[in-house]
């Protein structure tokens, strides 16, 4: 968590912060343009994710910065020095690869030997067997990397890159080839070893779960460009836009019109209900928007039951869909402007579960909603949704 | 079980007899044929008939007799599989990495002069380097090669005429090696700070020893016998261990001494291949 505190202060423009900075990043294939004038500061010693659906640009950005990719525009800054024209074997900075790009020709020890053996740096035998303790992989160093399981060749890759004490280490969507049992003791492991070593990482990935337990700070990309930065629950919790309210999670948006903006809350009328969202929490310029919410902010209940929300309240819904999930159950209720939203419910078991057909009102407390820009489409981002 | 097991080993005999007899007919005779051949007392003739007397000194003569002919074979024969591995190599790289939507057609462009008869291929590089021709004239006006001096009908011609002819037989395994290897693994080695040539020593020669082995094999091995090249872009100082086995065989009609050439050609091959797929260590590769 200290690491959050860090970002919160890292200055935005120009300032050092010995962490990796890039300005106006941009990178045009022949027929797309893969990256859009990208700016973004990683703060030094954060866990960093960069976010977002396939072919948003993350591992085309990811790519520059390793050296593999030359920017059609734009600068790359580690520190005090810039990387942007540097060959990917002059630059402090290593991959983890997807699929882990592991020499098959080399066994496990020369593997994570290699970069050091290029460098001719220090004792090579005893940072290699370090590395492989770190691991937990040293008496598989004789192996050749087809005997390893995905989870050992995904740590071999690891120690591999890490052995060179980048100053920024790159992963590539580094747990997509494992199952998911796999995929969770990784995650664990990953952190553990960032905390150990206390590098950058910059984790680019797809999958929003992962993203949100791993990383210290999340980048939201969509189409070559940053949605937004910040925390995961500030992210979460506080989405200015459509694209990002529906890829992290799921929201409900609501179209209304805003009618004040007094003080420090915005009031909305929703599809003819009066409902008020924080200030803060308000991205919408023009006189309309969507207004959001969570489905597990959304409470549910019989019609004229006093629910624990005072303000926003909505009568006339009927249940049209209960998927029971176990640990909460999934309500669909069709409202009566006809849109069907979205409510979680814990299973307390304080009461019985409602069935498709029966009369409900939902509610929600002001200060869980938020108001986005009616210019974007309520649906962006929504299919997109990580496998 | 033990029918089933018996069944079974019949079966396999069956399915293997077509490849068994195949390689009695078309290998095993031919071949003892070869070898009785060798062994036949030396003054015999067509008209005076042979007799297989087990004449070993056919085998000792035939390499007094021959043995300048049969290192200049293997001298030729090593430098234009060394000039096609370089040239193949870069040809299969650039192929394999560099091509893109083109990779096909280039392929395809490979093997086409397979399409012309070998004969007229080699034919047409007596007209490319004959005395006036554009290469000699080119040579001579850059005062690359003398006045007097010319191409056709010498060593140069031979080993051009072999590399020429035998490239295709190199390019062919380099390339299946090279496009197999993922670029990842180049990226992979740049990323941990290998420069392009280390990169490539480190990681892309290695991963494309097995082409390089069997293209050298299939290269080497032919270059070596060969008595086309030599035939026709050569002198009598350039004869080769091919042409001194044909001409004892139709001109000469001095069986006994070709065949003993003929196996000791053979022998020779099969032991350097066999040494160098041994130091190549093909199981040490994957």
């Amino acid at each position: 968590m200290s690491h959050l505190a860090e970002h919160t202060e890292a200055p935005a423009e120009g300032i050092a912060t010995g962490g990796l900075e890039l300005r106006g990043l941009t990178k045009e294939f022949a027929t797309f343009t893969a990256v859009d004038n990208l700016d973004l500061d990683v703060p030094s010693g954060s866990f960093f994710a960069l976010l977002g659906p396939s072919g948003c640009g993350k591992t085309t950005t990811l790519r520059m910065v390793a050296g593999l990719e030359t920017p059609t525009a734009g600068t790359i800054r580690l520190g005090e020095r810039d990387i942007t024209n540097d060959k990917p074997y002059r630059r402090p900075v290593n991959t983890v690869f997807q699929n882990y790009a592991l020499f098959p020709h080399l066994d496990i020890f020369e593997n994570v030997a290699f970069g050091p053996r290029r460098r001719k740096t220090g004792n090579v035998d005893a940072e290699v067997n370090a590395m492989l303790e770190l691991v937990e992989l040293g008496n598989q160093a004789r192996k050749k990397p087809a005997q390893l399981s995905g989870g050992q060749q995904q740590r071999v890759a690891l120690a591999r890159a890490l052995i060179n004490k980048p100053e920024v280490l790159l992963l590539d969507e580094p747990l997509g080839a494992l199952d998911l049992k796999l995929r969770r003791q990784m995650q664990i492991e990953l952190k553990r070893i960032q905390d150990e070593v206390d590098t950058t990482f910059i984790h680019v990935t797809h999958d929003q779960e992962e993203a949100m337990t791993m990383a210290d700070t999340i980048a939201v990309m969509n189409a070559g460009l940053i949605e937004q930065m910040g925390a995961p629950d500030e992210l979460y919790e506080n989405p200015r836009t459509t694209f990002v309210a529906n890829f992290l999670g799921q929201s409900n948006l609501i179209s209304g019109t805003i009618r004040g903006r007094d003080g420090d809350m915005t009031s909305v009328d929703m599809q003819g209900i009066a409902v008020t969202v924080p200030q803060e929490r308000t991205h919408a310029a023009g006189d309309r928007g969507w207004v959001g919410i969570r489905p597990e902010k959304v409470l549910i209940g019989h019609e004229g039951e006093a629910l624990d929300a005072p303000g926003n309240t909505i009568p006339g819904g009927v249940v049209t869909d209960v998927s029971f999930v176990g640990v909460s159950t999934q309500y669909l209720v069709r409202m009566a402007w006809g849109q069907e939203l979205q409510v979680f419910e814990q299973n307390t078991g304080r009461r019985r579960l409602f069935r498709p057909g029966d009369q409900v009102e939902l509610s929600w407390r002001p200060v869980y909603a938020f108001l986005l820009d009616h210019d974007q489409a309520a649906a962006a981002g929504a299919q997109l949704e990580s496998v | 079980m033990s029918e089933t097991v018996r069944k079974k080993g019949a079966i396999g005999y069956i399915l293997l007899a077509p490849a068994l007899l195949w390689l009695v007919l078309f290998f095993l005779i031919p071949f003892y044929s070869l070898v009785a051949t060798s062994l036949f007392n030396a003054d015999g003739s067509d008209f005076r008939g042979y007799t297989v007397v087990y004449e070993w000194s056919n085998y000792t003569n035939a390499i007094k007799e021959y043995y300048p002919q049969i290192l200049r074979s293997l001298k030729y024969g090593a430098i234009a599989t060394f000039l096609c591995l370089i040239l193949g190599y870069i040809l299969a790289y650039a192929i394999a990495f560099k091509s893109g939507r083109w990779k096909n057609l280039m392929l395809v462009l490979v093997i086409a002069p397979f399409f012309t008869s070998f004969l007229v291929r080699t034919l047409s590089w007596k007209l490319i380097l004959a005395d006036d021709g554009v290469v000699v004239n080119t040579l001579q006006f850059l005062h690359i090669l003398g006045a007097n001096g010319h191409l056709l009908y010498t060593p140069f011609a031979v080993v051009m005429g072999l590399t020429y002819n035998f490239l295709p037989f190199m390019v062919l395994p380099l390339f299946a090696s090279i496009d197999k290897i993922d670029y990842r693994l180049i990226e992979a080695s740049n990323d941990l700070y290998a420069n392009p040539v280390v990169g490539f020593f480190k990681v892309t020669w290695p991963l494309s020893l097995p082409g390089v082995v069997s293209g050298t094999l299939l290269t080497f091995i032919p270059a070596v016998g060969d008595y086309i090249n030599d035939q026709l872009l050569g002198n009598t100082q350039t004869r080769m261990i091919g042409n001194t086995i044909q001409s004892l065989f139709t001109e000469a009609n001095d069986y006994p001494a070709a065949s003993a050439l003929s196996v000791i050609l053979m022998l020779m091959i099969v032991a350097l291949v066999v040494g160098y797929v041994k130091r190549a260590g093909t199981e040490d590769l994957l």
